[in-house]
């Protein structure tokens, strides 16, 4: 019995959600008197770090032909990994390599998976969202082996101080059918998904030319920006942006709305977050029956305001 | 070229969520059902776009009961040619990938879609499994596909930003936003929808890997503290010193 954390990097290092899993897997680990083992694949610098996150023991299957993503060949060296040291529980993060891999996973061992987990398993039972963000549904695993894919934010972080023993790994893999071309990313841009706080507005700051004010802000508080449909729909922000029950769902500690009126569809993807700030003029918006904070307020004399106090604070 | 389209029913995007049997059935009371957003604006228009530019058929494929029979209806007015319904429960992912599979295993495609979660148990599973199952590539959250031949490329959404990739007939993918454009089904559909053909499969042996034993909705906010719009520097105070989110 043993907890096995698929730790997943970007260019060389580790991602936030990769973190968050090894947490979580590190938990489980506890709770279930064994210990944690993360599986890293492709280059990783400071794989120490993991240590401090629960994991005691890192295999490292470091292949150059691993550079490039595909769920195929990553769901192969997990399945392999599992088997090495016979573990029982395997975790990954609820992202978009996360949600690649751990279906052909749990299909691959023929076990049952809990995606989008927001708690630790208590027994064979884990708590997630379902009804994007609506509500929670506590699953059942019914195979000896489970295998849970973890939001953010689903536990709080400890600290451990473990000392790590690294072990190179290697198993055959498929050969696919499946090449990665290319990566594309937003350099210095904060990925929304992975955002302490975010700022979003919507269609209360009435055009494309009113954002300085929202990308200001974002930028004072170390935040990603977010917005509304209708704004991404008429092409005032970039789709990417697009938050909600048909967009990105996020789960950052500080979501700040300015200008959304917070439809059922927004708060779908947005209720998950810890802190809700609400920004709007009119008094009955709904979204202010979601929020912890709010200011009934105009926008264009607020957020300036909002500018200057952090500056303030910061200062 | 055949396209199989894995669409699911979920619940109106306005529903409001409550449940019963001491909570642990979801009150279907009022709930209007559509067919899964991802599943039809994305998945089954894209299908339907490369069906006309380069010739095959598309079909859409259910698994469930017979309530499930309108979605359907409602694929096959968007276009969709033909559809097929494995008549089995839906409780579990596993089990569904594996009725979907054992149909795939006798009615091979060349590209098999389904959209990327459904909005009710947002499991983003059911794709992955199949083409596990099938020993099959797999795209999951695709925002772009172009065929050329039978090679495809792709574009698949990942953390801040996207991944070029290229693959070849036959594969899996489940669809995301960007894929193609929602279409609304014309009179001419709808009546067409009525004679095409929608075969009842029975269901494959399999046992459920998951079980659904309660829900909980979130709790309440506690209510909204208002700080007045002429005192900003209050609202930065509160969120440094008391939510201690900044
Ligand atoms: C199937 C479906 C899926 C959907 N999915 C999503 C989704 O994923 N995400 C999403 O966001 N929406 C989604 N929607 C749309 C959703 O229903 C709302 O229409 C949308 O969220 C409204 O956007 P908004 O709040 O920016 O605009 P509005 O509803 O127009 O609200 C603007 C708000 O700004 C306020 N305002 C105006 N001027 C000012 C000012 N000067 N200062 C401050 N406040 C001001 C107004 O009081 C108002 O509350 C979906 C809809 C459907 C039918």
């Amino acid at each position: 019995m043993s907890v096995l954390i698929y730790t997943d990097t970007s260019n060389g290092a580790f991602t936030k959600n990769a973190f968050e899993a090894a947490n979580y897997g590190s938990l489980v680990a506890k709770n279930e008197g064994t210990s944690a083992t993360a599986i890293v694949i492709g280059e990783a610098k400071d794989i120490s770090i993991l240590g401090t996150y629960g994991i005691t023991k890192v295999l490292h299957f470091n292949e150059a032909l691993l550079t490039n993503f595909d769920p195929q060949k990553v769901a192969q060296i997990i399945i392999e990994a599992a088997k090495k040291i016979s573990a029982t529980t395997i975790i990954l993060a609820h992202d978009y390599s996360g949600k690649a891999v751990a279906p052909i996973l749990a299909a691959k061992l023929d076990v049952g998976l809990v995606t989008g987990a927001v708690a630790l398993p208590e027994g064979n039972t884990v708590k997630k969202t379902v009804f994007s963000g609506k509500a929670f549904a506590t699953i059942e695993i019914k195979t000896p082996t489970k295998i849970i894919t973890v939001l953010p934010n689903a536990v709080e972080k400890q600290t451990f101080s473990e000392t790590l023993s690294t072990e190179a790994f290697s198993c055959e893999i498929p050969s696919t059918r499946l090449t990665v071309k290319e990566v594309k990313k937003a350099s210095n841009e904060l990925s929304l998904t992975e955002a302490d706080i975010v700022v979003s507005a919507g269609r209360g700051l009435k055009g494309p030319e009113n954002w300085g004010m929202i990308e200001e802000l974002a930028k004072e508080l170390g935040a990603a920006t977010a917005c509304s449909r209708p704004v991404a729909d008429i092409g005032w922000r970039p789709h990417h942006e697009h938050v909600g029950q048909t967009g990105l769902a996020i789960r950052p500690n500080l979501y700040i709305a300015i200008g959304i009126s917070g439809a059922i569809q927004h708060l779908a993807g947005v209720n998950g977050s810890k802190v809700i700030v609400v920004i709007n003029t009119d008094a009955e918006a709904p979204f202010f029956k979601a929020a912890d904070y709010g200011i009934v307020g105009d926008a264009f004399e607020v957020v300036p305001k909002l500018i200057q106090a952090v500056k303030k604070l910061k200062a | 070229m055949k396209i199989v389209v894995c669409i699911s029913k979920a619940p109106d995007t306005t529903s409001k969520i409550a449940f019963k049997e001491n909570n642990t059935q979801f009150d279907e009371a009022g709930i209007q059902f559509i067919i899964n957003p991802y599943d039809e604006w994305y998945a089954l228009v894209r299908a339907l776009e490369l069906k006309e530019a380069n010739g095959g058929n598309v079909t859409v494929l259910n698994v469930g009961g017979a309530e499930n029979d309108p979605i359907i209806r409602k694929a096959l007015a968007i276009g969709a040619d033909d559809a097929a319904r494995i008549d089995a429960p839906t409780n579990d992912a596993l089990f569904i990938a594996k009725q979907i599979a054992a149909y795939l295993k006798s009615n091979p495609a060349d590209l098999v879609f389904f959209g990327k979660e459904t909005i009710d148990y947002n499991g983003s599973q059911v794709g992955g499994m199949v083409s596990a199952l099938l020993d099959l590539p797999y795209v999951s959250l695709a925002s772009k596909l172009e065929l050329n031949g039978t090679t495809a490329m792709l574009e698949r959404e990942i953390e801040g930003g996207i991944e070029l990739i290229e693959t070849s007939l036959p594969f899996v993918l489940s669809a995301a936003k960007g894929m193609a454009e929602a279409r609304i089904p014309n009179m001419r559909g709808i009546m067409a929808a009525r004679t095409k053909p929608l075969n009842i499969v029975p269901a494959f042996e399999a046992s459920n890997a998951t079980e659904i034993k309660s829900f909980t909705l979130p709790p309440a906010k506690t209510g909204c503290k208002y700080v007045d719009a002429d005192n900003v520097d209050e609202l930065v105070n509160l969120l440094r010193n008391e939510a201690k989110a900044i």
